[in-house]
This record gives structure tokens, sequence and C-alpha cells, in this order.
């Protein structure tokens, strides 16, 4: 079975990672925004991962790429409760709402 | 008895002291119209009195007033006895030592031989034996010791420290008393001054000070006491400023009066120019003789095995036991003695003085008695010094302060030369003159005794110079008694009139206070000395005590004049002021208490004064009148003259420079009537002249005054003596005073206020540069940050979503020029 060529993967990731930032700039809804924070993770994670393949090992960015998770799990965790007490505060989760330390 | 003598005059000496100390305070513990610090000050001193005189007896009693027994004029008494009986006390010391610790160890004998036979301290008089010593001395306290020299509290006792220690508290007594009566308008909350005018044409109030009165008045006594009982002369000097301060207090009582504060003032001052020389002296002594110490301490071995090696007082060290100065045979330096008739030695080498510095010495010691004693340059603090209340007056010129000078004079004898000496006598004659001629002119009544004190004081002066020590001191407190008296008789009449003091508005006050005028009568005869002539039941004639004191300094003039008659001068001018003498005291009682009134609104109010101030003065009376009772062979003379320190006439050193023979006893008693009778005849001539002038107006004194104008200006105003030290010293004093305000005003002020404007400038230019320069350098450095800090402030708008977009252009951005700008 021929292999997809690396170009096919960065291809995929830089549309993951493009999304995920436009996803950041554009959803005003707090959750919407750590969706686009996830796919930019995911989006590096599969560089690290297509890009593993030409090191001596070729397991050095699987190994990146599950620390990576472990970090973006536990940011989620800490990101909803940041969500949940936002809620609790001005009763939405519009981002745009949150600017009471603007300059 | 040295111990019992030590306790019992220095109870009578810190008793003044304990009084002063609570009469200060008395505001504290009693209010101001009490009269318990009066009361408690008369306790005092009166305890002080009882005290001395249980000290005199017993130590007549001890003596078996050999002192009263030993006679001068026995005849047997020639200069080689002297030598003899000096020999064989050779070795004996003469001064028992006696320090607190050990007194009981060095006097075993005294007690137990009360049948001995007495020496005398300098030299036998008697034969001598097994002794009871006559003078003791001792140490309370050692200041401190620098390497052989030490400055210690000490004591010295004698018969002439008993007889003034008695005289001093005796007299102190009765002026207290006096001074309850005196002071009495005092007792108030709101004392009006009279004297003193405000401003506003209305009187000075204050609140009275009758307790601080009475607590100066034991401070006083406390230091003269001190001064009579001090064992060194440095200690003499410390007590001599206390008195000085004390008299500074008690003249300037009445401190608001611009008069009573300037004298004040001015008897502090002149005091301190004689003081000067006081000093100059006890330095040339501390270095050339290395003591103050007045006597010896014998050396002693303690049980201990050791041994403290012999100390030669002051005097022995200068006349040894003999009384004769060694002078070097050229004459440029003084052999230092050891007290048994030997020299001193340092090595091998005799330890000398030179001469000069002895005669320096004496000089100087004899300058603070000059001024304290008020003799000629420095007399004129004294008539001022009656701005003080009379009490004061009293004191001061008896017992006290003018005595403190005579008494210092006669306890330091033994250390002048017989050059001090003449100056002594020349200096007392010039004081007498001056000041029985003053008391001519003079009409306030208190002056007039101010000035006859300056006169007996030159009196006394001039018998210490003649050689006639006894006879001064003899003087000295017959003086003190006749002259307290009459200065509280003129306080009385003062006071009865309603201070008033010129005699010119008094008269005929006799009717009105006849117990004041017969008191004054008596201390008027007292020291004019009369007596009454050709009559002599018991050997001496029937007089007052003044006749027997005047007698004795004027029959030692007499002698002395016969043996040195270049200085006939010194016979001459104190027989005529004799005179003189009589002539104004009589003046003074004719015109206060005899004769027509001169002023009616004076005498009708004049009244005689309550027991409590005539009491004094008929104690005082009696005493006046009989304390020089016998005369020369009377009991007080024979005290004085039992602890004479050198033996009159004693060699004055052969090879002295000035060649002076001093009299002896001998000599002076033979010439003792001629100039007896030429001194009553002076006396009674003056008195009577005063009778047909002031009593019986045979001629109007006013006329004769008139006639010698001059005279009269010239007396007046008291020999020109303040107008002299003003031309002399205050307006060159002025003078360089303005020169110096001149220089600092002009050249000092100048530079001191150029050098300030200087540094004015230089800082306000400082200023400028440091608020444009540096401060603005670092406000530029602030602004900029604020300024920064304030324009950046817009980007942070808290929008999330424009956060990502600016990160997202940002790293685009980033990525393009690390593109472009990277090489390839």
């Amino acid at each position: 079975m021929d292999s997809a060529g690396l170009n096919a993967y960065l291809f995929v990731a830089a549309v993951l990672f493009v999304s995920g930032v436009v996803c950041m700039a554009v959803k005003r809804n707090a959750i919407g925004v750590l969706m686009g924070v996830e796919l930019v993770l995911n989006g590096a994670n599969l560089n690290l991962v297509a890009f593993s393949r030409y090191t001596t090992l070729g397991l050095d960015g699987q190994v990146f790429a599950l620390f990576v998770i472990v970090l973006a799990a536990a940011e989620a965790a800490i990101a909803l409760a940041i969500a949940l007490n936002f809620y609790n505060n001005h009763l939405t989760i519009d981002v745009d709402r949150g600017n009471e330390m603007h300059g | 008895m040295g111990e019992t003598l030590r306790n019992l005059l220095t109870l009578a000496w810190l008793l003044p002291l304990v009084g002063f100390l609570v009469e200060i305070y008395a505001l504290c513990w009693t209010h101001r119209l009490s009269k318990a610090p009066a009361y408690l000050a008369v306790g005092c001193i009166s305890a002080g009195f009882v005290c001395s005189a249980a000290a005199l007896l017993t130590w007549g009693a001890q003596t078996q007033w050999a002192a009263l027994k030993d006679t001068h004029h026995g005849g047997d008494h020639s200069a080689a006895d002297h030598a003899d009986s000096h020999a064989t006390a050779e070795g004996e010391p003469s001064v028992e030592q006696d320090h607190p610790a050990d007194a009981a160890s060095v006097l075993p004998a005294a007690d137990g031989e009360v049948h001995a036979a007495v020496t005398n301290g300098h030299a036998a008089h008697e034969e001598p034996s097994a002794s009871v010593p006559t003078q003791f001395g001792g140490t309370y306290y050692t200041l401190g010791t620098f390497g052989p020299l030490a400055i210690s509290l000490d004591w010295y006792i004698d018969s002439l420290t008993l007889v003034m220690f008695t005289m001093v508290t005796f007299i102190a007594t009765c002026i207290h008393v006096f001074a309850i009566g005196y002071m009495h308008d005092e007792l108030t909350e709101d004392y009006v001054d009279h004297e003193v005018h405000l401003p506003d044409h209305s009187h000075f109030h204050r609140p009275g000070r009758f307790h601080r009165f009475f607590a100066f008045l034991s401070l006083f006594c406390f230091s003269m006491l001190g001064l009579v009982l001090a064992g060194n002369i440095f200690q003499v000097f410390i007590f001599w400023e206390l008195v000085g301060i004390c008299s500074y207090l008690l003249i300037g009582f009445y401190v608001e009066r611009q008069s009573a504060s300037t004298a004040a003032n001015k008897a502090f001052i002149m005091n301190r120019v004689g003081d000067f020389g006081f000093l100059i002296g006890l330095m040339i002594i501390w270095t050339s003789l290395g003591t103050f110490r007045f006597y010896d301490v014998p050396a002693t071995h303690s049980a201990d095995g050791h041994t403290s090696k012999q100390e030669v007082g002051l005097f022995h060290l200068i006349r040894g036991d003999a009384g004769d100065l060694q002078v070097s045979k050229d004459g440029s330096s003084v052999y230092l003695q050891d007290g048994h008739g030997g020299l001193m030695k340092a090595g091998d080498e005799f330890r000398t003085i030179p001469y000069w510095l002895l005669v320096a010495a004496g000089l100087g010691v004899f300058a603070g008695c000059i001024g304290k004693s008020a003799q000629f340059p420095l007399q004129t603090w004294l008539p001022d010094a009656m701005e003080g209340p009379t009490p004061v007056s009293a004191l001061v010129h008896s017992a006290t302060m003018v005595a403190a000078g005579v008494y210092l004079a006669g306890r330091f004898y033994p250390v002048f030369t017989p050059e001090v000496l003449l100056t002594i006598a020349y200096i007392g004659c010039i004081t007498l003159f001056i000041g029985a001629s003053i008391a001519l002119v003079v009409t306030d009544i208190k002056r007039v005794l101010a000035y006859s004190t300056i006169s007996q004081l030159g009196y006394m002066m001039l018998a210490i110079g003649l050689g006639g020590w006894a006879a001064g001191l003899f003087h000295l407190v017959t003086h003190a008694f006749f002259k307290s008296l009459m200065f509280l008789s003129s306080g009385s009449v003062i006071a009865g009139c309603h201070h008033v003091q010129d005699m010119e508005r008094m008269g005929g006050l006799r009717r009105k206070m006849p117990l004041t005028a017969a008191a004054m009568l008596v201390g008027v005869i007292a020291i004019s000395g009369l007596a009454i002539p050709g009559l002599k039941p018991f050997g001496e004639p029937i007089a007052f005590s003044g006749y027997h004191s005047k007698d004795a300094i004027v029959a030692t003039a007499l002698a002395y004049i016969k043996l040195n008659s270049v200085h006939g001068l010194l016979f001459i001018i104190p027989l005529i002021t004799a005179g003189i003498t009589a002539f104004y005291m009589f003046r003074l009682w004719f015109l206060t208490f005899s004769g027509a009134p001169r002023d009616a609104h004076v005498y009708e109010h004049a009244h005689e004064n309550p027991a409590v101030m005539v009491g004094p003065l008929f104690v005082l009376s009696i005493l006046a009148a009989t304390c020089a009772i016998g005369g020369e062979s009377g009991p007080l003379f024979k005290l004085l003259a039992f602890s004479e320190p050198v033996p009159a006439g004693a060699a004055s050193g052969a090879l002295a420079p000035v060649q002076i023979a001093l009299p002896t006893h001998e000599q002076v008693h033979a010439v003792h009537d001629a100039a007896g009778s030429m001194a009553l005849l002076a006396a009674i001539i003056g008195a009577g002249l005063a009778y047909a002038l002031y009593c019986r107006k045979l001629l109007n004194p006013a006329d004769i005054s008139r006639q010698l104008s001059g005279l009269n200006d010239f007396l007046l105003d008291k020999w020109r003596f303040d107008d002299a030290y003003d031309y002399l010293f205050v307006r060159p004093m002025r003078i360089v005073g303005q020169w110096c305000q001149g220089f600092d005003r002009h050249v000092l002020d100048k530079i001191l206020n150029g050098s300030a404007s200087t540094m004015v400038t230089v800082s306000a230019w400082d200023r400028w540069f440091d608020e444009k320069f540096v401060d603005g350098l670092v406000n530029l450095v602030g602004q900029v940050a604020h300024s920064a800090g304030r324009s950046l402030r817009g980007v942070q708008t808290g929008q999330l979503r424009q956060y990502v977009m600016w990160i997202a252009v940002g790293v685009v951005v980033l990525f393009a020029a690390l593109f472009t700008a990277l090489p390839k």
C-alpha cells in the first residue's frame, strides 16, 4: 500500500490549524472558542506524528502528541471551569462580554 | 581631746548648713507668714554657740587654763630664753595627729596626764615637759592626691580657732534674734518696696522673703565657720569664696533695687580682684612648697610595720620651731625647715624656695585679705554694701566677711616675710586714715559705721604688720562685739524711724528710744577707746573693750617706731586717727540721739523697738564693755596670744633684703603706759571736740565745712576713689569694649554676613540647577514612561477574539518577515 506522503498530512494539519484559529477568532461562544483550541492542538499533533517518521526512533512525535493530548484534557477541564464561573458572573458565556479589564 | 574638740566644732560648723538646707525649702513645709525658719536658724546657730563654748571650756580644762597663766610680761622672755626653751622642746610633735580612724592610738596620754604642764605649739614659753597638746589637726576627707601632693578637707584647732568660733557663733546668734524683729515686715504675701519706682509711678510689689533671708544668714555662718576651722589654705580659699557668694546674696537681698544689685556686684567683683592675688599665692605655695596644710603630720607606725614619713605643714616649713626664717647667705632663697630645728633635705641638697617667690606668695595671699577686709585700695565696696538689710551689715562688718581677711592674715602670719609685713602695715595705716577721714563727713548713719569699720580693719592689719599679732586679733574680737552692737543699734534706730537713715533728719532720739541710745553709747565709748585716766585698780585702767585692744595696737606701733624710726608715720597716723575715731563716733551719737529734733515728722513717728530687737543690744552691750576685761593680762588677750604662731620680735631673717626689727612683748610692754596715755589723750580730745561742736554748738559745723569746702567735698566723694576707678578701669574698659564692639560689628560681622550671603547665593544657584536639570531628567524619564503607558492603554480592549486575531496576524507577519529577511 502506498503511503499518502508527507504533504497530505501537512495539508490536513494546516487545514485543521487554520480552522481552529478562525474558530477562536470568530466564535463568541466560549465553548466554541474551546473547540477552536482543540482543533489547533490536534492540527499540531498531526504535524508531530507526521514528522516523527523521519526521526531516528520514529516515536518522538507520538510521545509529544500524547503529552499534548493529556495537556489538552487538563486545559479543557480548567477552561470549562472558567466558563462555568464566567457564566455565574455574567449569566452568559459570550466572550465579548468579558472585557471589564480593557485599558 | 582633739577628737572631742573636732566633734564639737564640726557640729557647730555643720548645724547652720543643715539649717540652710531646711530653710531654703521653707515654702515646701510651711507657709510664707511663718516665723519657723527664723526660729530654726536661731536654734542652729545658738546650738553652734553652745558647742563652741563647750569646746573652748574643754580645751581650757584639759590644758589647765595654761594659756591664762602664761604671761608675756614676766620679763623672763628674752631671745636667749626663747632659744633655750626651744632647744629642749625639740623633737616633740607639737600638733596632735588625729585621723578619725586611729585617733585613739595616737593619743595615749591626753587624759592621763592632767597635771602635766603645757607646751605651746611653736615653742614653749614655759618649761616644756610631758605635753598636753594645745593644737590639733586632722583630715576629714582627701579630695584628691596628685603624686606627693594632696588636696584634702582638714581641720585645725588652736585657741584662735576656738575664740573665733565662740565669737562668731555668739554674735551671729544675737544678730539672728535681732533680725527676727528687723525683718518682720517681710512676713507678708505682698511686700511693697518703696525704694523701687516703677515706670507707672507705683511701687514694686513682691511676696515677702523672710525665710530666704534666714537661709542665707545660716549659709553665711556655715561658710565663715568653715573658713575658721579649715586646716589648709586651699580649704580656706573654698570657704573664702563661699563667704563671698553669701555676702553677694545678702547685700543684693533687695535685688529689685538698682543700688542694691549694683552694690552686690561691686562687692563680689572687688573681692575677685583680691582673690586673683590669692590664687597666685596658692599656686606658688603649691608648686614650691608642695603642701597646703597648716599643721604637721607626725610619722606614724601602724601595726603591720608600715611607716609613713612625717609631713611638715606650711608653718613649720617656713618658720621651723623657733619662728625665724632661715635665709641663705646671699639672701636669695629661704631654707625649708623640718619642724625639729633642722633643715629639710631632698637627697643631699637642702630644699629651698626663692626669697622673692615667698614674698610673692605672701603678697598674693594678702591681696585676698585686702579684698575681703576692704583694705586700701579695694575698700570701696564696703560702704556700698550698706544696701543690704542692717542685720546683714552687722554680720558682714563684725563677725564674718571682713573678719575673714584679718583672720587669714593672722593665720598665715608665719608665711609672711618682713617685706610683706611692712606692706601690710602700710596698707593698714593708709586704710585706717582714709576710712576715718571719710567717716567725718558722711551723714548716713550706716555709712559712718561702714567707714569706721574700714578704719578699724586698718588698725588690725597695721597691728599684724607691725608684729603685734595678738593685738591685731584682739582688736578683731573686741571690734566684732562693739561693731555688731553699733550696727544693731543703728538698725534699731532705722527700724524705729521707719527706714530713715540720714542723721540730718534725726536728733533728740534718746528721749524716744532710750535703750537703743544707751546701747549705742556703750559701743561709741568702746570704739573711741575712752577710759578713766589715772585710775588703775587692777593694774589696768577701767575701760570698755575698745580701749584695751586699741591700746595694744598703739603700744605695738610705738615700740615698732622706736626700733625702726624711719617708719614713724606708722605710729603718728594711728594715734591721730584714734582721735578722729572718737570725734566721728561721738558726732554720730550726738547727731542721732541728743539735741533738738531736726525733722519733726521723723521724731513724731519714732518709737522704741520690741524686746526681740532690744534684747540682743543689751547682751552685746555687756560683752562690748567687758569682753576685753583685764586688757593684755586679761583672759581674752592671753587666750589669743597663746596661739601666736611666731614669737613676737622673732628674728625676721637678718639676711633678708629689708631690715626690720619687730618689737618683742617686753619692748611693747615697756611703752605700754606711754602709748596708752597718748591714745587716751587723742580720744578725749576727739570726743571733747565732738561734744563742743555737735552738742554744745560752740561752733557751727556747717560753717567749718563751708570754710573747708574743698576738703569737705573731697571727703564726701570718698577721696574720689570711685571716680578714680571709673577713670582708670571702668571707662578704659568701656572704650576697649566699644572698640571690640566696633570690631565685632564692622569686621567680624561683615565677614560672617559676607560668607553667609555668598553661601545663600551659591545655594540658590545650586537649587536652580537641581530643580531644572537633575529633577528635570528624572521627571522626563517618568513622563516618557507615563505617556507611553497612557498611549498603549487603548490596545488592551479586553476583546478575546481581537487578541486571537492579533496573534494570528502577528504570526503571519513574523513568518513573512522571517522568510523575506532571512537569507535562504
